[in-house]
């Protein structure tokens, strides 16, 4: 089965300090795949970069394009989608209107949209029943869910989430990772940077291990999260 | 002063800031989608009504030059853009876009020349004129720099502000003009004489803040506007590309603008240099909107008006600096009213 996103020998720089080296990753469809790795390690400037937020070189192959030319709309328009740690919402405006620009680039298909509002809130009844809300004074699970829900309608085939679940309480990081696991059916694969390793080894098909900007370890899922050096330094406080 | 004079002077002021409404209005929009404080809206406007009164004079108005000169410049920049780039499947909407559509105002501004044609139409003819102006004056001076800091736009625009009043010079002259009235009309409300014009720039102003609204809170064209202005990575990472909400809210401005230019060409002698003044004036009711705010915005316009209506009364050759010096209470009281909102903001992370 062919990737649909190859990474080869990417690197970014900020100024003359080198973020990424050399990383080389692929997702298959379907799949889930995670990079866990500290703090600073160069996951955020990783998924930045695939998304085309941050100048790299090397190749990044996404639906066996080369889309090292294409802007952040194009690779968007492809089903490309990041959802930053950051969040990124439109903080003054309202649930309702933060989900409909999600759908911008098909902001002339109602028939898309209206299906699209339905799927999100049939993923996420919370964000169905704060539709009038403004997404500022959301708390922080709808605010992640909000997230989701904006990048959901953005036909995405390839989700990059980037510490989805940060800052928020245990069974709220519970039910976000439900939803991870269940994007699967939607069609969805999904590129998934997190800290909580566990969660994220739990979830996902395929797993690689970034520290300091390169990659020290990867495999499959269910093998890292045996794999004592794993253990030893990402799942140690968790069990 | 007696309650007659005061409300005389409210009525003019109040007429006078449905103009700095206008114009505020779009300063706030241009800056909150954009980071750009755009200087040379006031010449914008200037630039409409000169336009305006030239084609009543039965003239070529200058500002044909203008929009062929900047539209080709703009052209042979996207152009090499494009080149460089290696995109050239898009060159012929460059083309279209650049090319053909900024020129077509001055092609028929050219072809009616000098025939008398009705004053609803002279006034299409000189707002399409206008249109073009500020969004390729954002592809020409801002685009370029669209990482560059708020300080280096601000200096950028000003440099814009002077060669766009210098070009005035150029093509109308020294000489001040005023374009003939949309009415003469006027009615008496409460035992004041209210001119139809007077009415029709409060209407204006009412009616386009109004539509603006309506635009920003029901199109998905406003909304991404307002999402660009809210959360610029947030808007990238929905498809909204910053070139076009930039663009767009450039074309705005340069309609509002216009429009201010035509309403106070009948009540004012404008000359080349006009705009300077009204667009600072306007600036003053957009600080007191904290550049965010458009309904704050709107009030401060209004007040502006009437502030500068009661100082020419007072004192008419102290009434600029007694407008501008409000600026300075104006910003000791922002900056007071944005220092308690960090912490409102702190307090929702927490």
């Amino acid at each position: 089965m062919s990737a649909l996103l190859d990474v080869a020998r990417l690197s970014v720089n900020y100024g003359k300090v080198e973020a990424v080296t050399n990383v080389s990753i692929s997702v298959a469809p379907g799949q889930i795949v995670t990079i866990i790795g500290p703090n600073g390690a160069g996951k955020t400037t990783l998924l930045s970069a695939i998304m085309g937020l941050v100048k790299s070189r090397g190749i990044v192959r996404y639906d066996g394009m080369d889309v090292a030319r294409l802007g952040v709309e194009d690779r968007l328009a492809n089903g490309l989608c990041l959802v930053p740690e950051s969040r990124e919402l439109f903080g003054d405006m309202s649930v309702h209107d933060n989900l409909l620009l999600g759908a911008y680039l098909y902001r002339h298909d109602a028939t898309y949209i209206r299906d699209s509002f339905e799927r999100v809130f049939g993923l996420f009844p919370r964000l169905a029943e704060r539709r009038t809300q403004i997404a500022n004074t959301l708390s922080g699970g709808e605010r992640q869910m909000l997230a989701l829900g904006r990048a959901l309608m953005a036909k995405p085939r390839l989700l990059m989430l980037d510490e989805p679940s940060l800052g928020l309480a245990p069974l709220i990081v519970r039910e976000i990772f439900r939803i991870i696991a269940s994007l699967r059916t939607l069609g969805v694969s999904v590129l998934l940077v997190e800290q909580n390793a566990r969660a994220a080894l739990e979830t996902a098909d395929f797993g690689y291990v970034l520290e300091t900007g390169e990659l020290s370890l990867e495999g499959r899922a269910s093998d890292l999260l045996h794999d004592q050096r794993v253990t030893a330094t990402y799942l140690g406080g968790h069990t | 002063m007696d309650t007659d004079i005061a409300l005389i002077l409210t009525l003019d002021g109040i007429t006078t800031g449905a103009i700095y409404v206008l114009i505020a209005l779009g300063t706030v929009l241009i800056f909150s989608v954009t980071r750009v404080i755009f200087v040379p809206f006031g010449d914008i406007a200037a630039f409409s009504a000169l336009t305006l009164a030239a084609i009543q004079l039965g003239r070529l108005p200058g500002t044909v030059w203008l929009v062929v000169v900047l539209a080709a410049l703009a052209l042979v920049m996207e152009t090499v853009d494009l080149v460089r780039r290696g995109d050239l499947p898009r060159l012929p909407r460059a083309a279209l876009l650049y090319g053909l559509l900024p020129c077509l105002p001055p092609a028929i501004a050219w072809l009616t020349t000098g025939m008398k044609l009705p004053m609803a139409l002279q006034m299409l003819v000189a707002l399409s004129l206008i249109l073009p102006i500020a969004p390729l004056i954002d592809r020409i001076a801002f685009r370029p720099l669209a990482g560059a800091s708020t300080l280096i736009l601000l200096i950028v625009a000003v440099a814009v502000h002077f060669a766009i009043s210098g070009l005035a010079l150029l093509f109308f002259g020294p000489e001040g003009f005023r374009t003939e009235p949309i009415s003469t009309a006027s009615f008496d409300l409460f035992g004041l004489t209210i001119t139809f014009q007077m009415a029709l720039m409060v209407a204006s102003a009412v009616i386009f803040s109004g539509l603006l609204f309506l635009y920003f809170e029901h199109t998905i064209s406003g909304k991404s506007l307002k999402a660009t202005a809210s959360n610029r990575t947030g808007a990238r990472l929905v498809g909204i590309r910053p070139v076009r909400a930039g663009t767009l809210a450039f074309l705005l401005a340069s309609a509002l603008g216009g429009l201010s230019g035509l309403l106070i060409g009948p009540v004012t002698t404008l000359y080349y240099d006009s705009g300077f003044i009204i667009g600072l004036k306007a600036f003053v009711g957009a600080i007191i909107g904290g550049l965010v705010s458009y309904p704050v915005t709107a009030i401060g316009a209004l007040l502006v008006g009437v502030l500068e209506s009661f100082a020419s009364f007072y004192d008419s050759a102290l009434k600029e600096t007694i407008v501008f010096s409000a600026l300075i209470p104006i910003l000791l009281w922002r900056s007071f009213l944005t220092g308690s909102h960090d912490e409102e903001d702190e307090e929702i992370e927490g």
